[in-house]
């Protein structure tokens, strides 16, 4: 077995039809010749360039790559934190940006989560979950009850009324996937939530993850290094070049799901991570 | 070892500087009119608090510090909160800020009492301008020193710039303003004081220079030491303030373990 592998680079004609998704009516996440130069003192930086993809409704899509190949600023543009130098982005078909204002409407479907989990500490855990429910207004006996409900998805049932602090890294972590959740949002953006964690705690947050996403049905965006995370979370795999960050290949994965850590030991599991690591190291 | 330092250690210092003061005055033969023995100062402070006008001059003190005090917090939280939401504001007043904090506020005080009279207001008023400073500048300091992550959350959740600063700025600014806070009841007591040293005929800045122009300072150390427990216990009910204001903090709650 081998991986779907395919260069998308640089014509975008190249690309065969069945590596983005073809019906671009179904694409929740549209990208453009999205290009990001950031300004520093001395000289600009062209940390993204030349991307174009189309990310499908209820996708599992796989930002991966070597540090600093531009995954962080692919996925903060796509989550409205920065707009990009030139190219465009549309989520579920609507502009995110309108000149130089976000589009509201556009940022409502969106939820991301972080590195760090950015819990604030003046908060109690289920304030922190249901905070992004407060600010539209939503009244406080409904947000209780829907963060209670999000504690229990997310397998931090209990500490409701705990400070950040009282908790964990993972269950701080997962507090954050839960407030990302709370407005059932359509997609959820993920930069290396689990990096900061240890191997048995990233393990059983994998799983999870896919179980939380096969039952929302939610689009998924997750940045990762980690190739083993990749090839076990992933419907499609983007892998990134550096210098300047551009698309190097989409990998599909095509193990069953829901899958189970054992797979991780199958052949064809290897076989994913194999290519995907000869692929990485020729970039060095 | 922390309890015991604070519970054992410390009111033996205390025993010990009172022991040395005593053999001090007594070996030496020290005029009671240049420093007094401190089981007189004793005596003197029973006595003082056994008249009742001791209590009124206290209570004017006391109203002079808390109400200029209070008046700072407000205004300072409220200018705090303004400077370090406006970027063009702050940049804009900062030369005048400085200028403000380094000239010396007790020599306004000739000024407050041509404005505002003998009486408290004036003390009012310089126990205000005095506590306003470190209260406005930690809060623009808690304001701005939101971290990076923190900001990126209310972005990503498309926040506006209320919601930011009632969820966000102003928590995190919470710490930072109980530690102005802090340095405020200080400089509002000092403010106090040093206005009834200067002028007016109540308080006991007042009671402090009255005893001193009657030759009596032996009394003179007795008010000094009520002013002491006033200010002490002012600093702890803005300590105090801490636990109830910011539960939350590592502060407040890791010294319970
Ligand atoms: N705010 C910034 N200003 C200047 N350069 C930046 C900034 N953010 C990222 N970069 C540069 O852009 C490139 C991509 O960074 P990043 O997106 O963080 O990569 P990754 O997340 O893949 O490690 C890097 O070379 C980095 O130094
Ligand atoms: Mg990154």
């Amino acid at each position: 077995m081998t991986p779907a592998k395919a260069e998308m680079n640089p014509a975008p004609e190249h690309q065969p039809a069945d590596l983005s998704v073809s019906a671009a009516k179904d694409a929740m996440i549209r990208l453009t010749g999205v290009e990001q130069r950031y300004k520093t003192k001395d000289h600009d930086v062209l940390a993204l360039t030349d991307v174009n993809l189309n990310i499908g409704k209820g996708e599992f899509l796989v930002l991966l790559g070597p540090s600093g190949c531009g995954k962080t600023t692919l996925l903060r543009i796509i989550a409205g934190l920065l707009q990009s130098t030139s190219g465009t982005v549309e989520i579920d078909n609507k502009p995110l940006w309108n000149k130089k204002a976000r589009n509201d409407d556009a940022m409502d479907e969106l939820g991301v989560v972080f590195q760090e989990a950015n819990m604030f500490p003046w908060m109690t855990i289920e304030d922190n979950i249901a905070l992004p429910l407060k600010l539209r207004g939503v009244p406080k006996a409904e947000r209780r009850a829907r963060a209670a409900e999000l504690c229990k998805m997310v397998g931090i049932e209990g500490f409701e009324k705990r400070w950040p602090r009282q908790l964990s890294g993972g269950m701080r972590q997962r507090a954050a996937i839960a407030r990302a959740l709370s407005t059932k949002p359509q997609i959820l953006l993920m930069d290396e939530p689990f990096g900061a964690l240890d191997a048995m705690t990233r393990d059983a947050m994998n799983l999870e993850l896919q179980r939380i996403w096969m039952e929302s049905g939610c689009t998924i965006v997750l940045v990762t290094h980690s190739i083993r995370e990749a090839v076990f979370l992933a419907d499609r795999i983007l892998l990134l070049s550096p210098r300047p960050g551009r698309m190097d290949t989409i990998t599909d994965i095509e193990i069953e799901r829901p899958r189970d850590t054992y797979v991780q030991s199958t052949q064809g599991f290897q076989d994913y991570e194999l290519s995907l690591r000869q692929r990485l190291d020729s970039f060095a | 070892m922390g309890k015991y330092a604070a519970w054992v250690a410390t009111p033996l210092v205390l025993a010990l500087l009172v022991l040395i003061w005593q053999f001090y005055v007594v070996v030496f033969e020290v005029s009671p009119f240049i420093l007094p023995p401190p089981l007189a100062v004793w005596h003197a402070t029973v006595e003082l608090l056994s008249e009742p006008k001791t209590y009124s001059h206290i209570a004017i003190t006391v109203y002079e510090t808390v109400a200029g005090f209070l008046i700072a917090v407000i205004i300072g939280i409220v200018f705090g909160g303004l400077l370090g939401k406006i970027r063009w504001l702050e940049r804009t007043l900062n030369p005048l800020i400085v200028g403000l904090q380094v000239m010396p506020k007790v020599a306004l005080i000739p000024l407050f009492i041509v404005w505002f009279g003998f009486g408290p207001t004036s003390k009012v008023v310089l126990a205000a301008v005095i506590s306003f400073f470190p209260i406005m500048t930690n809060t623009i300091l808690g304001m701005k020193s939101v971290e990076t992550g923190h900001r990126d959350v209310m972005l990503a959740l498309n926040a506006s710039r209320w919601q930011t600063f009632k969820e966000v700025e102003l928590q995190n600014a919470l710490p930072f303003i109980l530690t102005g806070m802090e340095v405020g009841i200080v400089l509002a007591t000092i403010g106090a004081i040093v206005g009834e040293y200067l002028g007016g005929s109540q308080g006991l800045g007042y009671m402090a220079v009255a005893t001193l122009n009657a030759f009596d300072v032996t009394s003179m150390f007795g008010v000094i030491f009520l002013l002491t427990i006033l200010g002490l216990v002012l600093y702890f009910f803005v300590v105090m303030l801490r636990r109830f204001v910011t539960p939350w903090h590592e502060a407040v709650t890791s010294t319970r373990d």
